[in-house]
């Protein structure tokens, strides 16, 4: 556990990319089988302690130390595993022994039922020092937070011998910890690894934001473009196991299994591959908002009265396998094609259709379509459209966000002058700054009323500039949130970006915002010019008008 | 008698009725006493200064001679009159020269600490602890997860970056007044035998540290260093350096920062640190209990830092404690690791009346 501590350690403060790559790739090549398979098991977020949970550190750290203490002390620190590791009350002379291997500690966490777990953690604890009970509590609680994504983890795999990291993403749906295979074919040891699931994850292909500045260097020939819905990308498996049944699975981006929240959808699907498309949900034949969506992703328990008023559909836009046929390197006009053909066979009861493509001879017809979907095609589902997509013609289906084929041009968001009247302190690397904000927005009888709260948007700068306004201009405390001076003429005003607004009986303003981001600090602004709950009110009521009027 | 009508608070600092005087002032005051030489208690333009010969020589160090009207030393544990409240300054073991003020009026004790640390620390005279009856304390590192690791321990990961990677400097980030001074007193301590590159702000304070008799080794200004003498070397500098175009000379160094704020992973990442090193001239948390518990006092007052745990632990403890909500401590140096903290003139200070 020691050397894993110390690699996550030193991983936390390593800023470059490449020197990540090499420490782990030096801790990969020095450490044996199966250490080091259960460490990338560990970095590539593959281990989850079903009787090991943060309720559970709460509990043994609340047994341990005053309340009061331990929660200035969370609040100041602004992550849990840190503060628990500090605070610890380890037994003077136990930390000497030798500490457990990784292996052994994974074993333990996985194997021990609900009554022994609290034991065993609590004596996993009282045997690390401060940097291994920090890196034992930060893999319980699933969120490492220390700069290294799956991807990054591959690529010091890959590291280690001749393969592409790409090659890497394409063997590892369906392989286990620790990974023996896997490492002994990536030091050219073994043979490539065979998947074993017949309707596995596969990587996706991302996009980058289109700046105005890159248009004009792209040709609208080589381009397809298609609406941006604004549901949750899915990637639809669906293929025969080895007893001849059909596996239907629906992944998440991230290739999270999320087939068990939407059966109706899962079986619905007819088609033999893997179609990559938005979840959204249809009510009669129209698409809901986001918010709708959120609804249904709320909610624990899949109910029948859920599955009738909540829908869930698939709208393709890209094919990745078909009837077993990987067909990625084709380009994407061909797949899109064979996706068509797909789509028309196996509609599966109305639950999947096509995204259809959006016609444009130049940039600034496409510019137009992506400023009025409605008037473009998207017809009364324009209120689910974020944007377009634009595709090469000629684009594989690569794994990753490669730069080039793929982009993505969102429409430009709403925006409103709010005024900040609380903020608290951010966790994690921002734990000493007062990074969350509450803003609002004046009603008739000239109170403030919050509308929403942000955490980002703005600068590193901006972000020093509004934290010592906060500490300066703090009227009253309420623990870790401090409330901030806001009259008309004193006070510091926020643009608030957006990308939709919503009725809410959850909240004092009747409102709730999408997406709100910092846009911009009007310190030129006195508070009394910001907008007002009227103004927030009419940008719903134009919403609702544009949705059904088109 | 009340405490208060010996020593209460006022927007200016800790202020004394019955003397007259007031104890590191935020601003400037006709009479200061001044409990250590680091730019947050120590302010120049008071009218009369009461420090130690040490804090007096760091003050004309950093403000020039004429840094206040007229001053006067104090020796420790030497008793002085200042208009019949008694005043003895004895040490607090935080930097050279630092001193805890003890003052004494019909038969009340109350002893203003400044900052301190209990820890061992070859540049500073320890910490003792002075019966009374009101502690003024800090409470900068006030919480369970502040426990400062062994000092040999850090730099002994100082030690381990230098042998790792012999041809990168390695850039410390320290306070050029005391911290620095230690981490080089630690470093030899260590078996550094290499001359250390000193940034320019830090070379008149470490002269002055040689002429009171601490041994150093040998230090060079890093602007004369050539590559070679750069590469591997110990390199001292204030904090604000690290990210300052200064640091450039160095190609890829390894950046260290010698704090106590290191112990707090975010803190580090917020200063781009890859070698955080735990070191610090403030009392921890278990320290500060010990030093509150070794005063034998009744009530606590709390100036700085995280009064809030602080007072919560005291108060269990049977003693009554309040916080003094005092601003514009706690920027050492003017290049804190934490985050700005409340400029002095901006809020309005809570006013304990007399």
């Amino acid at each position: 556990m020691n050397r894993f501590a110390a690699l996550l350690d030193r991983l936390a403060y390593e800023p470059r990319r490449n020197g990540k790559i090499r420490l782990i790739a030096d801790y990969f090549r020095h450490t044996p089988d199966p250490e080091r398979g259960w460490a990338l098991a560990a970095l590539t977020g593959a281990l989850s302690f079903r009787n090991a949970k943060p309720g559970l550190i709460r509990q043994l750290i609340g047994e341990r130390t005053d309340p009061v203490l331990f929660a200035l002390s969370y609040d100041y620190v602004g992550d849990l595993s840190e503060t628990v590791a500090l605070m610890w009350p380890a037994p003077h002379g136990l930390n000497d022994t030798e500490p457990p291997p990784l292996s052994a500690i994974v074993h333990a966490l996985t194997h021990m039922g609900r009554a022994e777990m609290p034991a065993v953690l609590a004596s996993l604890l009282d045997r690390l020092d401060e940097t291994g009970r920090w890196a034992l509590l930060k893999l319980i609680t699933g969120g490492l937070r220390i700069g290294v994504s799956a991807r990054l983890a591959k690529t010091a795999v890959a590291a280690l011998g001749e393969h592409a990291p790409d090659a890497i993403e394409l063997v590892w749906p369906g392989l286990t910890p620790p990974y023996a295979e896997l490492f002994a074919w990536a030091e050219g040891r073994g043979p490539k690894p065979e998947t074993e699931d017949p309707a596995p994850f596969r990587p996706v292909m991302l996009s980058h934001p289109l700046e105005e500045a890159d248009v004009a260097k792209l040709d609208p020939a080589d381009f397809r473009a298609e609406w941006k819905w604004d549901g949750i990308r899915v990637q639809a498996a669906r293929a025969a196991g080895p007893d001849g049944r059909h596996v239907t699975r629906l992944y998440s981006r991230t290739g999270e299994d999320i087939s068990g929240a939407f059966p109706d959808l899962a079986e619905a699907l007819a088609f033999d591959g893997v179609v990559d498309g938005e979840l959204l949900i249809l009510r009669e034949g129209r698409v809901q908002s986001f918010n709708v969506l959120q609804q249904r992703l709320n909610r624990k328990a899949v109910t029948p009265k859920m599955l009738l008023e909540f829908p869930a559909h698939i709208r393709g836009y890209d094919l990745l396998i078909e009837a077993g046929e990987d067909v990625r390197d084709l380009p994407f006009e061909a797949r899109r094609a064979r996706l068509e053909a797909l789509i028309s066979a196996h509609p599966a009861q109305g639950r999947l259709d096509l995204s259809p493509l959006v016609p444009f001879p130049t940039w600034d017809a496409l510019a137009a379509a992506r400023a009025d979907p409605a008037a473009h095609g998207a017809g009364e589902d324009a209120e689910a459209v974020e944007g377009v997509m634009l595709k090469r013609a000629d684009s594989l289906y690569l794994p990753g966000r490669p730069k080039g084929p793929w982009w993505k041009w969102k429409r430009d968001p709403h925006s409103v002058d709010a005024v900040l009247m609380y903020a608290q302190r951010g966790h994690g690397k921002r734990s000493s700054y007062y990074s969350d904000y509450t803003f609002g927005v004046w009603t008739e009888a000239g109170e403030l009323v919050p509308v929403g709260k942000a955490y980002f948007g703005f600068t590193d700068a901006e972000l020093i500039e509004i934290d010592r306004f906060v500490r300066r201009h703090t009227v009253n405390r309420f623990g870790p949130v401090r409330e901030v001076v806001h009259t008309p003429t004193e006070g510091l005003v926020l643009e608030v970006a957006f990308e939709g607004l919503a009725r809410s009986t959850r909240h004092r303003s009747g409102l709730a915002m999408r997406f709100p981001r910092i846009a911009r600090l009007r310190w030129d602004k006195p508070p009394a010019e910001a907008d007002r709950l009227e103004t927030l009110e009419a940008m719903i009521e134009a919403g609702l008008r544009r949705g059904t009027a088109a | 008698m009340r405490p208060e009508e010996l020593l209460h608070t006022t927007p200016q600092g800790l202020y004394s009725p019955a003397g007259d005087f007031f104890i590191d002032p935020t601003r400037p005051v006709a009479r200061a006493l001044i409990t250590h030489g680091h730019s947050d208690h120590a302010r120049a333009g008071h009218g009369r200064v009461l420090a130690t010969q040490q804090t007096l020589d760091i003050m004309a160090i950093r403000y020039g001679e004429a840094f206040a009207g007229t001053t006067q030393a104090a020796d420790y544990g030497a008793r002085i009159e200042v208009n019949g409240v008694g005043v003895t300054f004895h040490p607090a073991g935080h930097i050279l020269g630092s001193a805890q003020i003890a003052l004494e009026w019909r038969g009340c004790t109350i002893v203003a600490s400044g900052d301190y640390k209990p820890g061992t620390d070859p540049t500073a005279l320890p910490f003792a602890p002075v019966p009374c009856h009101v502690f003024i304390s800090e409470a900068t590192f006030g919480l369970p997860v502040f426990r400062h690791p062994a000092p040999a321990v850090e730099i002994g990961k100082l030690m381990d970056s230098l042998a790792l990677f012999p041809e990168r400097a390695h850039l410390v980030g320290a306070y050029a007044l005391g911290k620095a001074q230690r981490v080089m007193a630690l470093l030899r301590a260590a078996g550094h035998d290499r001359p250390i590159l000193l940034h320019g702000a830090m070379e008149k304070l470490t002269a002055y540290y040689r002429t009171q008799g601490i041994d150093l080794g040998e230090t060079r200004p890093a602007r004369d260093a050539t590559p070679a003498e750069r590469a591997g070397a110990v390199v001292l500098c204030p904090p604000g350096a690290l990210t300052d175009v200064w640091s450039r000379r160095f190609p890829d160094p390894v950046t260290a920062f010698a704090s106590g704020w290191m112990r707090i992973r975010a803190r580090a990442r917020q200063n781009g640190v890859e070698l955080p090193l735990i070191l610090s001239d403030h009392a921890d948390w278990d320290e500060l209990q010990v030093a509150i518990r070794a005063t034998g006092c009744e009530e606590l007052w709390v100036t700085h830092g995280q009064e809030d745990a602080l007072v919560h632990w005291a108060t269990q403890e049977g003693l009554r404690a309040r916080p003094l909500h005092m601003v514009g401590y706690g920027e050492e140096e003017g290049e804190s690791a934490a985050p700005a903290p409340p400029a002095p003139e901006a809020p309005p200070t809570p006013e304990v009346a007399p």
